[in-house]
């Protein structure tokens, strides 16, 4: 019995270690984290000239939320700012031979 | 020894031969070749809409639709861009402050000359649209340039193709490496995928000319700045080509770029020369 209730703490342990984060409220320093790698890859979208509007929308929103302290809000916009700005990344990058593809010869 | 080395420079001949084959075709794949292009690009229109009359292309969506055609047909009576033309015939006969006109600036005292824009300048190194030559004549002549998107602009280009009606789009592409480069930019830029819709111009204008995409009916890209600028009752106004590029980034979610920026003037460069030969029909009036 003693040895089964070790063995589930042990199961246990790393399962809840693991959803701590999601359980921990964001703060101004997670936000500030968050931001500052999205905002790099929208500039790199920028300079590639493939910025997505929904990328800039999404920043903002990101630092409207930060502004009015709700950080967890905050955090997750900036998150989703990034992945919009990397997936736009991405588009400039795969563009440079794939629209070769669409092209009437 | 003998045999080795003759067996090394048969080997080296055949490569070389091989080589002096293959290369011509890698050189002629890559190749800028504008002519063939607007072959091209013309007859995948016409083998694809095989009833279109070739110089109807130029009406964008009424070209692919009747009901729409006898709609537009009736509107063209009292044509909703004709306070735009009046205003620019005014705007184009005013003298600037230093007493020139527009006239002074252009060939044939501007007028008629509508299929030769976009054009590429060998001085500059890049293409000259219409809107941008309308503001750099305001500006040598001491005035403030207006905004590529907005009414005065509309109205003066409005005018200005009015004159050219039923002439054949006439670009010219000169041997110059960097007009051929300035086409290839544009073709680029148009069948280049953008936004989070992942749209290129093509996506609309190649692939669905006819289809709808919500309430509207798409125009084919032949002739699509041919009409230009246009009376859009989305807009309730006038647009320019500048407006129009803008417009159509930002549908698909891209940021738009600066009007007027390279890409904007080599794609109006790429649509206008793929468009030679087929009128004039601006100014237009779109849903």
């Amino acid at each position: 019995m003693k040895r089964s209730l070790a063995l589930a703490v042990v199961l246990a342990l790393p399962l809840a270690l693991s959803l701590a984060p999601a359980a921990h409220a964001a703060n101004e320093a997670d936000y500030k984290t968050a931001y500052s790698a999205a905002e790099a890859a929208a500039k790199e979208a920028a300079g590639l000239r493939h910025q997505w509007t929904v990328t800039v929308s999404t920043l903002a929103a990101a630092k409207k939320a930060a502004d009015g302290g709700d950080f967890d809000r905050a955090v997750a916009a900036a998150r989703e700012a990034e992945a919009l700005a990397k997936a736009s990344v991405f588009q400039a990058i795969s563009e440079k031979e794939a629209w070769k593809a669409m092209e009437i010869r | 020894m003998k045999a080795r080395t003759s067996i090394l420079l048969g080997s080296l001949s055949a490569a070389l031969v091989a080589l002096a084959l293959t290369s011509p075709r890698v050189v002629a794949a890559d190749k800028v070749d504008p002519v063939a292009d607007a072959k091209a690009f013309q007859n995948f229109f016409f083998q694809k809409f095989p009833t279109v009359k070739h110089e109807d292309f130029v009406n964008g969506p009424y070209s692919m639709n009747e009901d729409m055609k006898r709609q537009w047909q009736e509107k063209e009576e009292f044509p909703p861009y004709e306070f735009a033309l009046d205003a620019g015939k005014e705007m184009f006969a005013t003298p600037f402050k230093n007493g020139k006109t527009y006239a002074h600036c252009f060939p044939n005292g501007g007028i008629g000359i509508r299929q030769n824009y976009p054009y590429f300048d060998e001085k500059e190194g890049k293409v000259v649209t219409l809107e941008l030559a309308l503001n750099r004549c305001r500006e040598a002549n001491g005035e403030a340039p207006y905004s590529y998107v907005k009414d005065e602009m509309a109205s003066l280009t409005a005018y200005m193709a009015f004159t050219s009606r039923g002439k054949p789009m006439d670009i010219k592409i000169p041997d110059d490496p960097r007009a051929l480069a300035a086409f290839e930019n544009g073709k680029r830029y148009f069948y280049t995928r953008r936004g989070q819709l992942n749209f290129s111009c093509a996506s609309c204008h190649v692939q669905s000319p006819g289809e709808r995409i919500r309430a509207e009916i798409l125009a084919p890209a032949l002739g699509i700045l041919n009409a230009m600028p246009i009376y859009r009752s989305e807009w309730s106004g006038m647009g320019t080509t500048s407006r129009r590029f803008i417009t159509c980034n930002s549908q698909t979610r891209a940021v738009p770029l600066e009007p007027q920026a390279d890409e904007y003037r080599d794609v109006e460069y790429f649509l206008s020369y793929v468009a030679n030969g087929l009128p004039i029909s601006g100014p237009g009036a779109r849903p």
